[in-house]
């Protein structure tokens, strides 16, 4: 075991996982010599060569589409995009080619080696443009499986289960965290199943579902919950596609209410998909409505980053009308 | 991976003179060897190519023909959906594939159907894809002409335009990585070379150096839009230039000369790692697809010029002048694809369409619970109204 700050923990993994496969190549924007804006690549191309860690020109829709070639070829690549909003010149390559590419051919040809590296979220002061949290998009997306890490143990172990899944992955990273969240992570390989769902902390009045950087906040409303005799079951999702019904289903028939918290713009966040789910599979043991304490409509503003977030305190109240209604 | 800069731009020369480079300083001629007659032009070489590869690609050609023109009318006739012809185009697509190791990869935009019939994709194969039946390598899940094959080397096709520009850049750099001395061939057209995708991927190519030849097909139209009102300037090959990457033009209806082009394109490509980009020029002389009509945007008169250049013919005089094949062989070689099309089609016709189960497999590796649970759903709902889905309602008990 090593404390290791989230970033670290994910330069760990993407070490562990080219030492292990000489397949595995990590390239993107500025990540080669440099090791990334955020430094998630760093000493990997002096480690591995300039052939497995690169860097490539500046052009979203390009390293995706060189990254589904590479893995349709055999290799199992890790692209970098340097920020989730700039996710969407490739917007296209992930959603047709991407996530189709198995289904499409009948299994003739597969991308299932690919892993999407990407920061994402707000909490940084950075604006629209390095703030969004835009899992919503490609949930809607068959073929694609989406992981939202929370801290540095779960980073490194989720992304070694992403790198070798033998389906597409993309892999959000809470950036908010990366050098904020420090913990003990082994320094050899292990994995975190995706799909899975952790319960974080068991409770028996209302489960809080959250994922990434909002478990935390999710934590800190649960702490002031507390103080009022409240026990929350906190429930990470992990995985936003395939996601966990059944950890999630069988939380709310024991606690009888629910809230998702999100850092997305309310409309159509994935916070929708697991509120409609849930209704229908426990709708007899809802004592009241499933709440969402989400982002407001509006794109991510600058000066007022701190009403926009749907911070713990929003999601405290939340909490308080569910289980006042 | 040698990614070193070609220039460096702080040893740019420096000028006094204001230099204006004009848009079209690039004036590339068209590389030929067969004249529009099937004679060969005075003090040609032509690529050594025996008499067994110039008839197989021979009657390839004759194949994808009678194909092409038995799929439209049997589009007509209601009996598949959709069909797309590569008429006019046949000898870029197999002079191209021909000049390939088989174990190169193939990806196509979706008219190089004779490239993959030159590979060996059987006309039951043809018949089972544009049929949509169980026996569909692609299971039955795409429009018809989406053709792939792994066994064959060929990249399953997708509708989108120029997405397998950038993939074929990273197929390439996997060869290039697993040193086999294999490349990559992409094919487009010159309206798919407007995508952004097609810059993402040519400047990748040149930066990474990696073994691959993007095929450009520049047959004139993008649908209905004629190539005047898809780019300025010279055309598709100039543009290799500003990516610093080789660049070849080539005549695409001459299919010796598109042999050599893409002969040495594949030597400049596995033996030097230096990707080239063919610009092919054709002319696409059905319409885009069954779904358009082209008398609504050019002339009979124009199409009658170009018919005059189509491939075909031109090959064929030349074999005919060689001694490889006589007049009544290659007429009683058409008679006899014609018949072998007509017995596919009405094999492939009575083959079941695939199995409704199918439907969830290939998602995912393995299919989710989410997408067991739907199925079961399905099937319930399709048991419950059998009449309203008779091609899967058989199957389902």
């Amino acid at each position: 075991m090593a404390k290791m700050n989230l970033l670290q923990a994910i330069n760990s993994a993407l070490d562990v996982a080219m030492a292990k496969n000489d397949k595995v190549s990590v390239f993107g924007e500025d990540v080669g010599h440099f090791g990334g804006v955020f430094r998630a690549t760093s000493g990997l191309q002096q480690k591995y060569g300039r052939s497995r860690c690169f860097n490539t020109p500046l052009v979203e829709q390009g390293i995706i589409g060189f990254a589904n070639g590479l893995a349709a070829q055999g290799s199992f690549p890790v692209a970098e995009i340097q920020f989730g909003d700039y996710i969407f010149p490739a917007f296209d390559q992930i959603v047709n080619e991407t996530a189709k590419f198995r289904y499409r051919s009948g299994n003739e040809f597969n991308v299932g080696g690919l892993t999407i590296r990407t920061p994402y979220g707000g909490g940084i002061h950075g604006g629209h443009y390095h703030s969004q949290s835009p899992e919503a998009y490609f949930a809607h997306t068959p073929g694609l499986k989406i992981v939202v890490p929370r801290n540095p143990y779960q980073a490194k172990g989720l992304l070694l289960s992403a790198i070798f899944d033998p389906n597409p992955v993309l892999f959000l990273e809470p950036k908010r965290l990366y050098r904020a969240a420090v913990g003990e992570v082994p320094e050899e390989e292990y994995t975190l199943p995706i799909g899975k769902a952790e319960v974080v902390q068991e409770g028996t009045d209302i489960t809080v579902v959250g994922w990434g950087a909002q478990v935390e906040v999710i934590e800190r409303a649960a702490e002031l919950a507390k103080k009022d005799g409240v026990s929350v079951e906190i429930i990470d999702l992990r995985s936003i596609l395939p996601w966990d019904v059944d950890t999630v289903a069988q939380s709310v028939m024991k606690t009888g209410r629910m809230v998702v918290s999100q850092e997305a713009p309310h409309t159509m966040a994935f916070g929708s998909e697991v509120a409609a789910t849930i209704q229908e599979k426990c709708f007899l043991y809802l004592e009241s409505p499933v709440m969402r304490a989400s982002g407001l409509d509006t794109p991510y503003p600058l000066a007022h980053e701190k009403e926009y977030f749907s911070d713990h305190l929003k999601t405290y109240e939340m909490i308080k009308r569910s289980l006042n209604y | 991976m040698a990614t070193q800069m070609a220039k460096d731009p702080q040893k740019t020369a420096v000028t006094t003179e204001l230099q204006v480079i004009s848009g079209n300083a690039l004036d590339i001629p068209m590389y030929q060897l067969l004249k529009e007659d099937g004679t060969v032009h005075k003090g040609v070489k032509l690529p050594e190519i025996g008499k067994e590869l110039a008839l197989k690609m021979f009657s390839t050609m004759q194949f994808i023909r009678i194909l092409d023109e038995r799929m439209i009318a049997a589009q007509r006739q209601g009996r598949i959906s959709f069909y797309l012809s590569s008429l006019g185009e046949e000898a870029a697509a197999i002079g191209s594939a021909a000049a390939l190791k088989f174990e190169d990869m193939i990806m196509g935009q979706y008219r190089e159907q004779g490239a993959l019939a030159f590979r060996g994709f059987t006309i039951d194969q043809f018949m089972n894809q544009l049929f949509s039946n169980e026996l569909d390598l692609g299971k039955g899940r795409q429009m018809p002409v989406h053709y792939g094959c792994a066994d064959l080397n060929f990249m399953t096709i997708s509708s989108p335009l120029g997405t397998q520009i950038p993939q074929a850049t990273g197929y390439a750099y996997g060869q290039k990585q697993s040193g086999d001395k294999t490349c990559t061939l992409c094919y487009f057209g010159e309206g798919a070379a407007s995508e952004g995708d097609f810059h993402a991927g040519l400047n990748m190519a040149a930066v990474f150096k990696v073994p691959v030849i993007f095929f450009c097909r520049n047959n004139g139209y993008a649908i209905s839009t004629p190539a005047n009102e898809q780019f300025a300037g010279d055309g598709i090959a100039p543009r290799a230039v500003g990516y610093g990457m080789k660049a070849i033009r080539v005549d695409g209806n001459d299919i010796f000369a598109v042999y050599q082009a893409v002969q040495e394109a594949r030597r400049l490509a596995v033996e030097e790692n230096e990707p080239v980009l063919i610009e092919a020029m054709s002319y696409r002389m059905a319409g885009h697809s069954t779904s358009d009509d082209p008398s609504g945007y050019r002339s009979k008169e124009e199409e009658e010029a170009r018919r005059k250049r189509e491939p075909m013919i031109r090959f064929r005089n030349w074999l005919v002048k060689q001694g490889w094949i006589s007049e009544e062989e290659a007429d009683a070689q058409m008679q006899q694809h014609k018949e072998e099309v007509l017995a596919a089609l009405k094999r492939a016709e009575t083959v079941a369409a695939p199995h409704v189960d199918e439907i969830i497999v290939d998602v995912y590796d393995e299919p989710t619970q989410a997408l067991k649970d739907q199925l079961e759903a399905l099937k319930a709902h399709i048991r419950q109204y059998p009449d309203a889905y008779p091609a899967t309602s058989g199957g389902v008990k």
